[in-house]
């Protein structure tokens, strides 16, 4: 398997190398992932990345998946132009 | 564990501190951080750096760091890429009034040599063409602002910092200080008991808890501000946009996403750090009047962080009188990332009993001590 070839984070393009090289560099929780890699910051927001790294984790750490936590989940759920948000409150009373 | 120097708050201060202590022959460095890399304020910044301040002191700290960050890449041997970019910051006038506290602050900037300079109305337009030009009466500008990678540049300090010796121990958060007379002498964390020579305090967001253990009240308080970020779109606008009587700044970072914040006038002075809606509207509806076409964009987050306030909105630096061997980076109000070079030169001068480039008699916390008049900033969002 070329690991420069497998996509976990599509929004940000980062590969599984990619992963791997910042677990070895001492990366080694979901969050400091995020801040170094961007994974789980682009249009979906880790729905796609979150339970692939989170299983490459506990891999990495020799731990079940159970005791990896993902990433601090930020609003919004999906995402909404400025321009709803900004009239949003016209339809109401 | 005996140690020379712990450093509480892995924050970009606390990094730079021991950056610059390593670099200046101090051994023994010790960074403890409650939670994980960027888990504090420096990783919920707006990423911007800035040198068009109100006050001279803020003026010179500002300007330092940028000749620091134009060749921090080099001189910290980072790899990576800390995504520095200097295309100005445009900052806009809305009133007679404000345009002419404007006029004042370049004065007082071109004099400590900041290269801003006041701007028409139609110079702003060309600067960033999608302003409404309803929305200000003129502007000034400094093309050597800008942004840069909070994430990175962190990385980058504790990087060389590692290099030079520096142990950084996060997820550990201290519970206690101990004192004998005027010194502290024991520090003890969840982890550790540490035997210190010297400590400091960078604890950002909660610089005014770790005073409180050391037996001191440092004149700080924290409030909530928050962030937005939309999706990534190619490059439209080069410049930091910001307004104070608007309530706004706003960038669009290289990677393309576009980053605001404002802040609210009422917030507690707490640590509650929530998303809001209140936010998210009152965010949207002032970007979408300034920059009307960044109404298209969609919003894929939002968070928050603390800004830790000073009364005159300067950074409190060094040493002080009640505990002989405890110093403090704090109060930056906003804007630690920017200074954090600066922070950590004088820090390190004045622990090592060396002279900084400035007199620091400014930024020492005894200076709301002895007067009540001091000269507050007034240019914060």
């Amino acid at each position: 398997m070329d690991k420069s070839k497998v996509i976990l984070c599509r929004c940000e393009d980062i590969s599984l190398d990619e992963l791997s090289q910042k677990m070895e560099e001492g990366y080694t929780t979901f969050e400091d992932l995020k801040r170094i890699l961007r994974v789980g910051m682009g249009p979906c927001q880790a729905n796609t990345c979150a339970h692939l790294i989170q299983k490459e984790l506990a891999q990495f750490l020799n731990k079940d998946m159970s005791e990896v936590s993902v990433h601090k989940v930020r609003p919004l759920t999906l995402g909404v132009t400025l321009n709803q948000l900004a009239n949003g409150d016209q339809n109401e009373d | 564990m005996k140690t020379n120097v712990l450093i509480i708050g892995g924050g970009i201060s606390g990094l730079s501190i021991a950056y610059n202590l390593a670099i200046r022959g101090v051994q023994d460095i010790v960074v403890v951080d409650k939670s994980y890399f960027c888990g504090g304020d420096t990783g919920r910044c707006g990423a911007g750096v800035r040198q068009q301040w109100a006050t001279k002191t803020n003026c010179m700290l500002a300007k330092r760091s940028i000749d620091f960050f134009e060749k921090a890449k080099d001189i910290l041997g980072y790899e990576g890429n800390l995504e520095f970019k200097q295309e100005g910051y445009l900052i806009l006038a809305s009133s007679e009034k404000e345009a002419a506290q404007f006029k004042q602050n370049v004065a007082l900037q071109n004099e400590c040599g900041i290269p801003s300079r006041v701007v028409s109305k139609k110079e702003a337009l060309q600067i960033v063409p999608h302003l409404n030009p309803e929305a200000f009466i003129s502007a000034t500008f400094c093309p050597t602002d800008g942004h840069l990678n909070p994430f990175k540049m962190s990385e980058a300090y504790m990087l060389a910092a590692k290099r030079l010796g520096v142990s950084f121990h996060f997820y550990e958060e201290v519970l206690d200080i101990d004192k004998e007379g005027d010194r502290i002498t024991r520090v003890i964390t969840n982890k550790a008991t540490y035997e210190v020579n010297q400590v400091v305090n960078a604890a950002g967001g909660y610089s005014h808890e770790v005073g409180l253990l050391a037996g001191i009240d440092i004149p700080v308080y924290s409030e909530k501000h928050e962030i937005l970020a939309t999706e990534p779109v190619a490059k439209m606008q080069g410049p930091m946009v910001m307004s104070f009587s608007h309530n706004i700044y706003c960038q669009q970072v290289p990677h393309g996403a576009f980053l605001m914040g404002r802040s609210d006038p009422d917030v507690p002075h707490d640590h509650d750090i929530e998303s809001s809606w209140q936010f998210l509207e009152a965010m949207a509806k002032t970007v979408t009047h300034i920059l009307p076409p960044l109404g298209q964009l969609r919003v894929v987050r939002q968070w928050a962080g603390h800004y830790n306030m000073s009364l005159d909105r300067q950074p409190i630096l060094g040493g002080v009188a009640e505990v002989s061997n405890l110093y403090l980076a704090c109060g930056f109000s906003g804007h630690g990332f920017m200074f954090a070079p600066i922070t950590g030169e004088i820090v390190a001068d004045i622990m090592c009993g060396l002279t900084p480039f400035m007199d620091v008699s400014e930024l020492s916390s005894e200076r709301f001590k002895e007067k009540q008049d001091f000269i507050i900033e007034k240019s914060v969002v």
